[in-house]
Formats: C-alpha cells, sequence, structure tokens
C-alpha cells in the first residue's frame, strides 16, 4: 500500500529542484555501510518534502555517521563539531535563524557516551531538528571498539565479550521528555524515508534511532546491529507515510479502522497503518512498555513510537523577532548613548 | 611616629564577620557613603567558599591619593567574629583600632598599643523595633552608627546609601538607619575620642561611578550588542551572566517590534556553554560565553576547534585561584599561559587584560569587533578582585567607534565578489592578503554560500583535504591573521618617569598595585617607567619598552611568573633584561610587596 503522492513521480519537486540538488560530494564510507544508504534517503526525504538547501543547516559529532553529512545536501551549511557536542553547537546556531530545518546526525559513539548528557539536554529543551542516530553498536573509525549500545554478550573479534547491558536511545530520548521518538532499520528504506520525512514535518525534538549495521566491524550474523538479523526480525510496529500539508490523502485502500491519523503542527498527516497490533504513538506509556518488551526479548521494533505534535518549542520560551538575530542591524543591538547615562546613573 | 597627628581620609578598616549574617549591606552602606563624600575608597572581600558560618573579611580603604590596591596592615578592625579576634588585633597597627561588641571576652591581655571601643550591641538591638529573625542581619548596622560618629561620616550619605541598596524601600531603609542612628546617639553620648582616624569630605570621586567587574563586563557586552550568551554557574563568574539577564530586558528589547534582540542560555555544563556560544557566532550572532578555570579547562577542545574552523566567540575567564578547585573565592592571575596555549596543537588565542572596572566595560564591547574582525575567539581574562569587589571607577564611556561586524558576506555582497572573482569563492580564501578570509552565514539563500564547517583539516574551499602543502598553506594563513591583529589590539597603555631605567610590566587587577607601587620607589629614589599590557598577541611596543630599559620587573599574581616566562619565549634576544615578580596567595597584590621585591634586588 501506498499513499500517492505528486512529488515522488516528478523530476523536479514543488521548489522546482531536482533530486541533484540535494545530493552531497560521494561517499568516502565503507561499501555497504548502512549510513549510505540513509544518507540517500535524507536526499528523497528532503526532496520530496520540497527543501530549499539554503534553508537547511547539517550538525555532526565525530564518527563515521557524523561524517555522512558530507554525503548529501551539499549546498546547505554544515558544522562538523565534536565528539558528543553537536547539541550544544545546533542549539545555539538555530538561535541565529529560526527559519531553518536543522538535520544533526550522530552515531551511538557519539550520542550514547560523552554524547548522552548533551543528547539528553537538547532533548528536555525540545530544540526543534531532526537527530538521527546511525546505530551500529561499535566504533567504527577507531576499528571495531565496543560502543555503549551494543548488545549484553556480543563478541567481536580483539575486543571479547560484552559484558555490559546496552543504552537504549529511544529510550532515553523519552524518559527524556522527546516529543518525536522512531526507530527504525537502514535495510528498511522506505520506512527511514517516510520516518525523516515526518521528522522534518514535526516541530520540535525529532529523535530516529536507526540501526545501522557496520560492514566492515560488526555484521555476525544474529547480531542486534547486523543486516542479516535485521532483514529477518524486523518487526515494524505500522506501516508510516507522511502527506503534506497540501495534498489530497486518499486512504481508499485502508480499512476503517486500520489507520491512525497524527495531524502534525506544519499541516501534514503522519499515516500509520496498522499492521499486527494495535498501537498508539501518542501514548507515552505504551511507547515505554513497548521499548522494554522489545529489550527483554531482542525484538528490533521499527516505527514512530511517539509523537507529541503541539508541544512548546525552544523557541516558544523566548520572545524573539521574526527578523532572525543573525539579521538584526547594528542599531538594534547597540543601545541608545542616552541610556548609558541611566546606566552610569543606576551605579551608585 | 607621632601618634597624636590625626590621620585623614587615608587608612584602612577592616570588618571581621561570619559570613551569611548580613554584614555585607553594612559594609557596602559605608563603603557608599565615604565615596558620596567624595573619597576614594576601595572594597575587598575576603570570603569562603561557604554560604554561612565562616569568617570572612571585608577591608575598606580610604585613600586620599586614590590609591585603590589592598592594604596588608589594617588601621581599624571592627570584630564581629569572636572565633578569628586575635589573628584580627595581631593585623592592627600601633595606634590601631579595635571595635569589639561589649560581650566579647579576649584570653589574656589586649594590645596596650591601640585603642579599643566596645559596643553594646546586644543592647542597641534589643531596643531595636525588629522582628527577631531581623536582629542578627541589623547588628552591623550598629558599627555603623558608631564609626559614624568616631570617623565623622556624613550620615545623610548613609541614609543615601541605604536608599540605594533597598531600592528605596521605605520599611527596610528605615529599620536599618533607626540602628544607625541609635548607636550614632549612643556613641555620641558615651564613647569619647581617643584615636586619630577621621574623615573629611573631598573632591576624589568626581565622575566616578562605584560598580564592580562583573557588571562592567555584562554592561560592556550589552553595548556591544551580544545576542546569544551561554553559561553555567560558577564561582567568580556567575554574576557576570546574571548581570546580563538582569540588564538586558532593560536595554535591549526591541522598541518596534516589542522583541528580544538576544537569548540567554543556561547550559547543562561549561562544555555545552562554549558549544553553543561557538555555534551561534558560527550562525552570526555577537557570541560569549563567561566563566572561571574550572569551566575554561572543560572549553579548551571547543575553543581549538574555532581558532581552526574560525568561528568569533568571546569567552570571559574571570580567574580565581587554580589548578583544580583550587581557592574558588579567591583571586589569581593563574591562567594566562593556559589560555594563551589553549589548544592542543598549535594555536594562538587574541587575550585581553582589563587594568580596571571601566576597561571592563570597554573590552565588554569592543571583544565582539575583534572576534567578528578576526574571526576568532577572544578570551579576556579578568578576575575575582574585578569581578567580585566593589570598586570606584570612571565613568563608563559610550563605545567610541560603530561596530564592526567583520567579513560577513550576505546575499548581494556575495553576489557582487563573486563578479570580481569570475564566480570563485572559498570560505578561507585570502582575499586581501591580511590572513582573514571571507565568511557566509547560515541563512543567506545565495546557492553558493553554503559551506562545510569542520575541525578536520579543510583546503580553502572548506573541503576535506589531508594534503600536507593544503595543510601549511591553510595553517600559516591563520597565523598570519594574528600578525595582522596584533598591532590592532589594544595597545599598552605606558607611563613614564625622567631618567628611568628600570622598567615595570603589568597586567590587569595587579594595576592598582603597580601605580601605588611607583610612588612608594619614587619616594625612594628609584624612578621607573610602567607599561601595562593590554592584549595579546604582544604588541611590538613592547620589545621597544623592553629594549630601552636595563631592567624590567615583569608583576603578575600568579606562581610562577606566566607573563615573564610568555615575555621571555617572545623576545629570547632582550629576555636577560626581564626580573619576574610573581606573587600569589589568593590576596589582591600590594605595593608594600612589589617595592620590596625591586628594592631588595636593586640594592644588590
Amino acid at each position: 500500500m501506498t499513499v500517492p503522492s505528486s512529488s515522488t513521480i516528478q523530476t523536479t519537486n514543488q521548489v522546482g529542484l531536482t533530486k541533484a540538488d540535494y545530493k552531497g560530494a560521494p561517499s568516502t564510507l565503507c561499501q555497504g555501510c548502512g549510513h549510505n544508504g540513509i544518507a540517500a534517503q535524507i536526499v528523497t526525504a528532503c526532496f520530496e518534502m520540497n527543501l530549499i538547501p539554503e534553508k537547511v543547516v547539517k550538525f555532526s559529532g565525530i564518527g563515521c555517521s557524523s561524517k555522512s553529512p558530507t554525503y548529501f545536501l551539499g549546498r546547505s551549511f554544515s558544522f562538523n563539531g565534536l565528539h558528543g557536542r553537536m547539541p550544544s553547537l545546533a542549539l545555539g546556531a538555530l538561535f541565529a535563524d529560526r527559519t531553518l530545518e536543522a538535520i544533526g546526525l550522530s552515531g551511538d559513539g557519539d550520542t550514547a557516551s560523552i554524547g548522552l548528557g548533551q543528547f539528553k539536554h537538547l532533548v528536555r529543551r525540545n530544540v526543534p531538528m531532526v537527530y538521527i542516530v546511525e546505530n551500529n553498536g561499535v566504533y567504527g573509525l577507531t576499528k571495531g571498539q565496543f560502543s555503549a549500545t551494543a548488545e549484553k554478550g556480543l563478541y567481536l573479534k580483539k575486543q571479547g565479550t560484552n559484558p555490559f547491558l546496552p543504552i537504549d536511545i529511544a529510550m532515553e530520548a523519552l524518559v527524556s521528555g522527546a516529543t518525536f521518538v522512531a526507530r527504525s532499520f537502514a535495510g528498511d528504506p522506505k520506512q527511514v524515508k517516510e520516518l525523516i520525512k515526518a521528522a522534518i514535518a514535526h516541530d520540535g525534538i525529532a529523535v530516529i534511532d536507526i540501526i545501522s549495521p557496520c560492514v566492515t566491524f560488526h555484521n555476525h550474523e544474529n547480531s542486534f546491529h547486523s543486516y542479516s538479523f535485521g532483514k529477518v526480525h524486523e518487526e515494524p510496529l505500522h506501516e508510516i507515510s507522511l502527506v503534506l500539508a497540501r495534498e489530497e490523502i486518499t486512504v481508499d485502500d485502508f480499512e476503517t479502522g486500520e489507520v491512525r491519523e497524527v495531524t502534525m503542527h506544519d499541516g501534514s498527516t503522519v499515516i500509520l497503518k496498522k499492521l499486527e497490533n494495535e498501537y498508539d504513538p501518542t501514548d507515552k506509556w505504551q511507547a515505554l512498555r513497548t521499548l522494554e518488551e522489545a529489550a527483554n526479548n531482542n525484538w528490533l521494533l521499527t516505527g514512530l513510537l511517539y509523537v507529541e505534535p503541539n508541544a512548546p518549542t525552544l523557541f516558544d520560551k523566548y520572545n524573539l523577532p521574526e527578523t532572525p538575530l543573525n539579521r538584526l542591524p547594528a542599531e538594534k543591538l547597540r543601545p541608545a548613548r542616552a541610556t548609558l547615562e541611566k546606566i552610569n546613573a543606576m551605579m551608585f | 611616629m607621632n601618634l597624636n597627628r590625626m590621620i585623614e581620609n587615608d587608612f584602612c578598616i577592616t570588618f571581621s564577620t561570619i559570613n551569611g549574617s548580613g554584614s555585607a549591606t553594612a559594609n557596602i552602606t559605608l563603603m557608599r557613603a565615604l565615596f558620596r563624600m567624595g573619597i576614594p575608597v576601595s572594597g575587598k572581600n575576603i570570603f569562603p567558599s561557604n554560604i554561612q558560618g565562616q569568617p570572612t573579611w571585608f577591608t575598606l580603604r580610604l585613600s586620599k591619593d586614590g590609591y585603590l590596591a589592598r592594604v596588608q596592615e589594617d588601621d581599624i578592625v571592627v570584630a564581629m567574629n569572636p572565633s578569628t579576634i586575635s589573628k584580627d588585633i595581631d593585623a592592627l597597627v600601633t595606634g590601631g583600632v579595635l571595635l569589639i561588641p561589649d560581650d566579647f571576652k579576649i584570653n589574656g591581655e589586649i594590645r596596650d598599643d591601640i585603642v579599643v571601643y566596645r559596643m553594646p550591641v546586644r543592647k542597641l538591638i534589643k531596643e531595636a523595633n525588629v522582628t527577631p529573625q531581623l536582629r542578627d542581619y541589623i547588628a552591623n548596622m550598629v558599627y555603623v552608627g558608631i564609626l559614624a560618629h568616631l570617623l565623622k561620616i556624613d550620615m545623610d550619605k548613609i541614609y543615601q546609601a541605604l536608599d540605594f541598596h533597598f531600592k528605596s524601600n521605605q520599611k527596610a531603609i528605615d529599620t536599618n538607619y533607626d540602628v544607625v542612628k541609635a548607636a550614632y546617639q549612643w556613641a555620641t553620648e558615651n564613647l569619647e575620642k581617643k584615636d586619630r582616624y577621621i574623615t573629611a569630605p573631598m573632591k576624589g570621586t568626581d565622575d566616578y561611578i562605584m560598580t564592580d567587574g562583573n557588571t562592567a563586563a555584562a554592561l560592556g557586552s550589552i553595548y556591544g550588542g551580544v545576542q546569544f550568551a551561554a553559561w553555567y554557574p560558577i564561582t567568580p563568574a556567575t554574576s557576570l551572566a546574571e548581570t546580563l539577564n538582569e540588564y538586558l530586558p532593560k536595554l535591549r528589547i526591541d522598541e518596534e517590534t516589542g522583541k528580544e534582540t538576544y537569548a540567554v542560555v543556561q547550559a547543562e555544563d561549561e562544555l555545552a556553554a562554549i558549544g553553543m556560544a561557538i555555534g551561534a557566532g558560527w550562525g552570526g550572532l555577537r557570541a560569549m560565553t563567561s566563566t572561571s578555570g574550572p569551566g575554561l579547562s572543560l572549553m579548551t577542545e571547543y575553543i581549538g576547534l574555532a581558532y581552526y574552523a574560525e568561528v568569533p566567540v568571546v569567552v570571559w575567564d574571570v580567574q580565581r585561584v587554580g589548578p583544580s578547585t583550587g581557592m574558588p573565592t579567591r583571586t589569581s592571575q593563574g591562567d594566562l599561559t593556559m589560555v594563551n596555549f589553549i589548544s592542543h596543537g598549535d594555536s594562538q588565542m587574541i587575550i585581553l587584560i582589563p587594568g580596571s572596572v571601566n576597561e571592563c566595560f570597554e573590552f565588554g564591547w569592543k571583544a565582539f569587533d575583534l572576534a567578528e574582525r578576526f574571526q576568532t575567539p577572544v578570551i579576556v581574562l579578568s578576575d575575582l578582585d574585578f569581578g567580585m569587589n566593589q570598586w570606584i571607577t570612571k565613568k563608563f564611556d559610550y563605545p567610541n567607534l560603530p561596530m564592526d561586524r567583520g567579513k560577513v558576506l550576505w546575499e548581494e555582497d556575495l553576489e557582487k565578489m563573486l563578479e570580481k572573482t569570475n564566480g570563485v569563492w572559498g570560505r578561507y580564501l585570502d582575499i586581501d592578503g591580511d590572513g582573514i578570509p571571507y565568511r557566509t552565514v547560515v541563512g543567506n539563500q545565495h546557492p553558493k554560500s553554503g559551506y562545510f564547517t569542520r575541525g578536520t583539516s579543510h583546503d580553502e574551499f572548506a573541503n576535506y583535504s589531508e594534503d600536507s602543502v593544503v595543510w601549511e598553506e591553510v595553517f600559516a594563513r591563520i597565523a598570519k591573521k594574528f600578525e595582522t591583529a596584533k598591532n590592532e589590539l589594544p595597545q599598552p597603555e605606558i607611563l613614564l618617569e625622567p631618567g628611568a631605567e628600570v622598567g615595570i610590566i603589568s597586567s590587569g587587577s595587579a594595576d592598582p598595585a603597580v601605580i601605588e607601587a611607583r610612588d612608594m620607589l619614587k619616594a625612594e629614589g628609584l624612578n621607573t617607567d610602567y607599561l601595562r599590557i593590554r592584549s595579546l598577541p604582544f604588541s611590538d611596543e613592547i620589545r621597544i619598552f623592553i629594549e630601552s630599559h636595563k631592567e624590567v620587573y615583569v608583576v603578575e599574581i600568579n606562581r610562577d611568573g606566566q607573563l615573564f616566562k610568555l615575555l621571555t619565549m617572545e623576545f629570547p634576544d632582550i629576555a636577560n633584561r626581564l626580573r619576574k615578580a610573581a606573587h600569589m596567595d589568593g590576596l589582591p597584590l600590594t605595593a608594600k610587596w612589589i617595592k620590596s621585591k625591586v628594592l631588595a634586588k636593586e640594592e644588590k
């Protein structure tokens, strides 16, 4: 089942750009790396969402995943910051111009270890941006050490057996008050793309934890972060698609009662087609319980775990002008001469 | 010594109290009253890293000659803390004065070369019309009234000071002033003046205001157009950010739209505070953070990235005693070498060192111009002495230069640039030959405006490159930028004496002690020239100054002589003229220490 979308079948989108306008430099990551597939889906998602590349800003930390913003949206501004500290960089930069669409790209090494604090504080502040974690359970650039999301009992050459329970990024996001939490699998490109589109449509922090296998250091059969495991064990909660605000929703294919719609802040609609079980992504308690069950049973549950479309964002807590702060002229920034006399008088 | 001669407007009072007891109000009231009498005063608060119950001292120096440095000896001690009383008495000069509550018991004999006045604190407070909870706080007003009588401090000025302190809250003013009056009355009727200290109105504070360096820095930043500040609480820098929060809503609401032209974020830690500030600076905002040593240690990696990726940001380091947690509530100039070499790899920082509270204001706005002009971090080294103590200082001057936003290209600028350069623009291209490239910022809609900022090696077009030649070229160009910068930064302040062969180099809050020490040395027959460094990289004028003196003392508040070392590295061929004069015990430097340090060497 697909929801027809006018943009997908055209070579130029509503802002007159082709897919090539969203591409970046050729990837230097390993052949078959999950991250390359995700980069391709970011390109398609931005094309289909009719984003203007100059209105998008990319952020990343350090690691294989954080290198990948080079490989999409070559026309957009991008800042590749420090390990685990992309959230603070993004937060500061977004104050410069709130009209920008921000895409943060991180990995499990970047987000779940040194970055855990900044990640959770970014989430807690509901900074409006897409935050993708390309999660492969392993440090790739340093050649194959356990990351904090590696499952207990995982065996890696040179490392031995991992004795610790993994950190669940989606769970961390949820308990920190995230307003959009999803999990996906790089081997399911359509779902990845639709989740990214929904994340872009979301006004607030949108966390997508994407299991993205490392083909070089961690792709053993039956390990949680491998292609083979995902191909066999991925269990989508629903079939997700995003319909833009201006598009007509044609849900004739759906049986009544099988479809759940979530209206996003920008007027678009997330359509979730029911699969085996009922799942309500606006129910945080169900999301937490589902994640706990998945963790206990080693299930790769994917889909939109939780969404709260209308929560106030960080910027709603400030009284900022319509004009982007970085375009305010000097006369708006330096108080008039006469005010300084008053200030001097206030000092004693 | 003639103990009969009266000493007017030239002595030092130390208030020894218990922290959290409300003595700060009494002390600052006296300081303000003296200031309003036209007497140059300075106040040094020596306080513990503690909220309540530990000893704390406030020293008030009156100086008809305008000296603002700390002095070591006390002329008058107001001893309100029984646990430190014997130490406090020891600090008194011969002929000094001790004021103690009349119910304090002192073990052994009190020195017979001092004057002792006993204050009926308990009695006067009992008679005052205050609730029991307020009694401890108000007790300090007793010594205000008694000192007012003994020293002839103008009671009207005390009232004005209380009116200012309590923001015209009449009940609070009256509650306090009633106690001051009662104590004054009691002293008039019961105390016979036996000491030689006296105040008299003078005209020494015209055009001066009274404030602290953190307030000045925050206000200077506001007049510099700060648009984004991220911070994390840390002594002694906290009040800088809090002052931003206090004054930004008063000064920076857009009159047309009613909107805020700024944003302040309390970050989760200093790692995040600097990340946010650098993100904002990259985005084209005038961005800053304020911290102290431990916070700065956490910021080092991001500052290194901002240096190499060429992102403007302003960092205020209000120095305290380190390393580690050190003495959080004591002052030092111990971060200089750390800041100068703050990143791994080769790096250079623009460092500004204000030498007065007024200059904290000036560097507050200037730091943004320099950061944006040179697209690099600017670190302002203040310290606890400036930051948290009250100072008399010249009124703040309105910025005398228009805002310099540096080489920023918006859509039309970029289009014009591309017409001139055959469509070629690179983020890190040195078009003007001064080492400073042009930059675009987020939100620019020109299709060629975007670029990829990274801490990894990059070419002139911001593309990733591991080419050795590319690395060397870009890195050499960044170094050139600092060559351009060094003579455009605030230049040294130089004071000369006729025939001086000895020079002094100093900076920051060591300045008041150097000024006084030079007068002392002159009185001993040793004329000195003085150069106060206001910025790094070092100006060419510093070389000339060293070259023109046989010996140059480098006076600073740290253990190792950090400024001395940096000067030695910068000027190895003339470094044998430099003399290290470094001292750090957590307290502001005294002129006496400098004088004896210089004389000890000169007399050899």
